[in-house]
C-alpha cells in the first residue's frame, strides 16, 4: 500500500537566548529525530506525557513552525520543500482540529464565516455556493442551519469542537491531525465528538493522526500507537498488541497507569519515578535510562535506535518479554 | 429549499444576534447614569452641528454694526460681539466646525495609528522595532507643541489644523493596537486560521485587526474632547482657522479683550467647549467600562 504520509527524522530545535548577532545559548530538542509513516485510511496515535513534544510534533508537520530538519512526505512529496503558493496547498491535504475549542474559534466571526474560510481562501468554491457547501458540512457534523449566524461564544465545548471539525473537512482534506480531540471536553460529550470522528472518517475516507495523552480513548480509536518520550519515538505497534504486551519500559509503565475497576487485580506494575529530564539537556544514551528500572550502563553510553521486532518498533537496549 | 428562503431564513437569525448583542450592550450602557448623559449630550451636539445652521437665527459672519456688544437679549439670546454678529448663531455654527475637525482627526489618527500598531504588533520583530522607534520619535514631542509646530509649520488654515492634530494623535492609538496585535497573534484561532492556509495579509487585516479595534474606539471617543479642545487651543492662539470662521477658539480669542465689560463674548463658546468636551468624556468612560471585557464580565 503506498503511504500517505512518510516522515523522516523530523526534528524540531527551538533556541534559547541569542538575538541579533548573538547565537543562541542552548536548544530546546522538543522534537528530535521522529519517524514514522501513515497509511490511508489508518488512524495512526501519538501518545505521550505532557511536555513530550506531541504538540510541537503536529505543529510541524503542518509547518505553523517550521521544523529545524527531517522530511515529512505526502503521497511521496516533501512538503517540507514547498515554498510561496505551494506551502498553502499544503492545508488542502492536511487539515488540523485543535485541543481547546474554546479558543481556537475567533470570536468575532459567525460560524459561517469560520467554517467558509477555508474554501474562500482556497477559492474551492463560488460565491453563491459557499452557504450551501457550509450548511451541507455543519449538518454531517450535527449542527443546523440556525446555527450559521451565531458567534462561537453561543455554542457548548462539544458543540465548537464540531464547528472546529466543519471547518477542517470543509476543506477535503486527506489527512487530519487532531490535537487532543477531547481533552477539553466533559466526558459525556468526550464520547460523543470520539464517535462522530469514527462516522466522518468512514463517510469522507479520512486518515486521522491522533495526539493524546489519554491511554483509553487511543485504545478505543487508534490502529497503531506511536508512544513518544523526551521528543523521540520509543515504540510504535498495532493498538491491540501494544496494550497487551508492551516491549518498551516507558510504554509498559503508562498503561500500567491506567487505573484499573477491578481492585482484586494485583499486577506487577513500572511505576515510574522522578521527573521527565529538560529536553535541553536530555541524558546521554538513551533518553528514558533516568527512569527506567532496567536500565545499564550500556543505556548511558549509547542510544538505542527505534528497530523493528516483527512489525512492532522498539527503541530498547533490553526490550521487555512476553 | 429554494437558496432564497434561505437567505431569509439567514437574515432572521443574523438580525437576531446582532439585535440581542445590542440590547445587551444597551442595558450595560443604561446603568451609567453619567455616560447616559453623556450620549445625551453628544446626541445634542451632533444634531446642533448638523441641522443648527439651518435654524440659526442669523448670519454667522455678518453682522449688524449698529447691534456690537449688546448683552445677552431676547433678541440676541447671547449678545453679540464687537462686530455686532449674533453670538448664539456663531456657538452653533461652531460646533459643526468643531465636529468636523473631530470626526475627520479621528478617522485619520485612528486609522493610521491601528494598522501602524497592529502590522508592528503582528510581524514583530525588524518591523517591530522600525514602527516603534519612529513610534517613539513622535512619543517625544508634547501632543499640543507637536500640533503647533505641524500647525504653524503648514500655515494656518482648518485643513492643516485637522492634519497637525491627526499627526500629533495617531502614535497613541499605534502603540494601543500594537499591544493587541501582540496579544492576539499567539492566540489559538489566529494559528488555527494559519492551518487553512491563509495568506499573512489576511490574517492581519481580517482576523488580527478586527480585534485590536475596541480599546481603540474607546480611547477615540476619549480622545475627541481633547480633539476638539486642541483644535479651539490653535484657533485661539491663531495657528488654527482664520476669522471670521466662526470657530470656538477664535471666538474666545476675540472676546479676550472685553472680558471685563462685555463677558459674554468668551463665556458663551468656552461653555460650549466644556459641555461638548465634558459629553465626550462621559460617553468615552462609559464605552470603556461596558466595551472593555476585564472591567466587567
Amino acid at each position: 500500500m503506498s503511504r500517505l504520509l512518510q516522515v523522516r527524522n523530523l526534528k524540531k530545535h527551538f533556541p534559547i537566548g541569542g538575538g541579533l548577532f548573538r547565537d543562541p545559548t542552548d536548544f530546546v530538542k522538543a522534537v528530535d529525530g521522529v519517524s514514522f509513516d501513515i497509511e490511508p485510511g489508518e488512524v495512526f496515535g501519538v501518545v505521550g506525557e505532557s511536555g513530550c513534544g506531541k504538540t510541537t510534533l503536529a505543529r510541524s508537520l503542518l509547518r505553523l513552525i517550521e521544523p529545524t530538519g527531517g522530511s515529512v512526505s505526502l503521497n511521496g512529496d516533501n512538503i517540507l520543500e514547498w515554498q510561496g503558493s505551494d506551502k498553502k496547498r499544503i492545508y488542502r491535504h492536511m487539515q488540523i482540529v485543535f485541543q481547546d475549542p474554546y479558543s481556537s474559534l475567533h470570536p468575532r466571526k459567525l460560524v459561517k464565516d469560520i467554517v467558509s474560510e477555508g474554501l474562500v481562501i482556497h477559492g474551492l468554491a463560488e460565491r453563491s455556493e459557499v452557504r450551501e457547501r457550509v450548511l451541507d458540512m455543519l449538518q454531517r457534523v450535527g449542527l443546523n442551519e440556525e446555527h450559521l449566524f451565531r458567534y462561537p461564544h453561543e455554542f457548548s465545548g462539544g458543540q465548537r469542537q464540531r464547528i472546529a471539525l466543519a471547518r477542517a473537512l470543509v476543506l477535503h482534506p486527506q489527512l487530519i491531525l487532531l490535537d487532543e480531540p477531547t481533552s477539553a471536553l466533559d466526558v459525556s460529550v468526550q464520547s460523543k465528538i470520539l464517535n462522530l470522528l469514527v462516522e466522518l472518517k468512514e463517510e469522507f475516507g479520512l486518515t486521522y493522526l491522533i495526539i493524546s495523552h489519554d491511554l483509553s480513548v487511543m485504545q478505543y480509536v487508534c490502529d497503531r500507537i506511536g508512544v513518544m518520550y523526551l521528543g523521540k519515538l520509543v515504540e510504535v505497534g498495532q493498538t491491540e498488541d501494544l496494550f497487551a504486551v508492551p516491549k518498551h519500559p516507558y510504554t509498559k509503565s503508562l498503561i500500567d497507569s491506567i487505573p484499573s475497576l477491578d481492585p482484586r487485580v494485583r499486577r506487577e506494575r513500572i511505576i515510574l519515578e522522578g521527573d521527565v529530564p529538560s529536553p535541553i539537556n536530555p541524558p546521554s544514551g538513551c533518553s528514558f535510562r533516568t527512569r527506567c528500572p532496567y536500565a545499564d550502563k550500556h543505556c548511558t553510553e549509547v542510544e538505542p535506535p527505534l528497530e523493528a521486532i516483527r512489525d512492532r518498533w522498539v527503541a530498547c537496549h533490553y526490550p521487555l518479554e512476553e | 429549499m429554494s437558496v432564497a428562503t434561505g437567505w431569509v431564513k439567514d437574515f432572521q437569525h443574523r438580525y437576531k444576534s446582532q439585535l440581542e448583542s445590542a440590547l445587551y450592550f444597551w442595558s450595560y450602557l443604561r446603568r451609567n447614569t453619567l455616560s447616559v448623559i453623556g450620549i445625551l449630550v453628544i446626541f445634542v451636539f451632533i444634531l446642533v452641528a448638523a441641522f443648527g445652521p439651518y435654524f440659526a437665527p442669523y448670519n454667522p459672519v455678518k453682522g449688524e454694526t449698529s447691534d456690537r456688544l449688546q448683552g445677552p437679549s431676547a433678541e440676541h439670546w447671547f449678545g453679540t460681539d464687537q462686530l455686532g454678529r449674533d453670538i448664539f448663531s456663531r456657538v452653533i455654527h461652531g460646533a459643526r466646525v468643531s465636529l468636523r475637525i473631530a470626526m475627520i482627526v479621528a478617522v485619520i489618527a485612528g486609522t493610521v495609528g491601528t494598522v501602524v500598531g497592529v502590522t508592528s504588533g503582528y510581524f514583530g520583530a525588524l518591523v517591530d522595532d522600525l514602527l516603534m522607534r519612529v513610534t517613539d520619535m513622535f512619543f517625544a514631542f508634547p501632543k499640543l507643541v507637536l500640533a503647533m509646530a505641524v500647525a504653524a509649520a503648514l500655515g494656518p488654515d482648518l485643513e492643516n489644523v485637522i492634519f497637525a492634530i491627526a499627526i500629533a494623535s495617531w502614535p497613541v492609538y499605534a502603540r494601543l493596537a500594537r499591544g493587541e496585535a501582540l496579544a492576539v497573534r499567539e492566540e489559538d484561532y489566529i494559528e488555527a486560521i494559519r492551518a487553512l492556509g491563509a495568506g499573512r495579509m489576511r490574517i492581519l487585516f481580517l482576523h488580527v485587526l478586527p480585534m485590536c479595534i475596541t480599546p481603540i474606539i474607546i480611547q477615540v471617543t476619549l480622545d475627541m474632547g481633547f480633539i476638539i479642545l486642541t483644535a479651539a487651543g490653535l484657533g485661539f492662539i491663531g495657528f488654527g482657522a482664520q476669522p471670521p470662521t466662526p470657530e470656538w477658539g477664535i471666538m474666545i480669542a476675540e472676546g479676550r479683550n472685553f472680558i471685563t465689560s462685555q463677558w459674554w463674548l468668551s463665556t458663551f463658546p468656552g461653555l460650549a467647549i466644556l459641555v461638548t468636551v465634558l459629553g465626550f468624556n462621559l460617553l468615552g468612560d462609559g464605552l470603556r467600562d461596558v466595551l472593555d471585557p476585564r472591567l466587567t464580565r
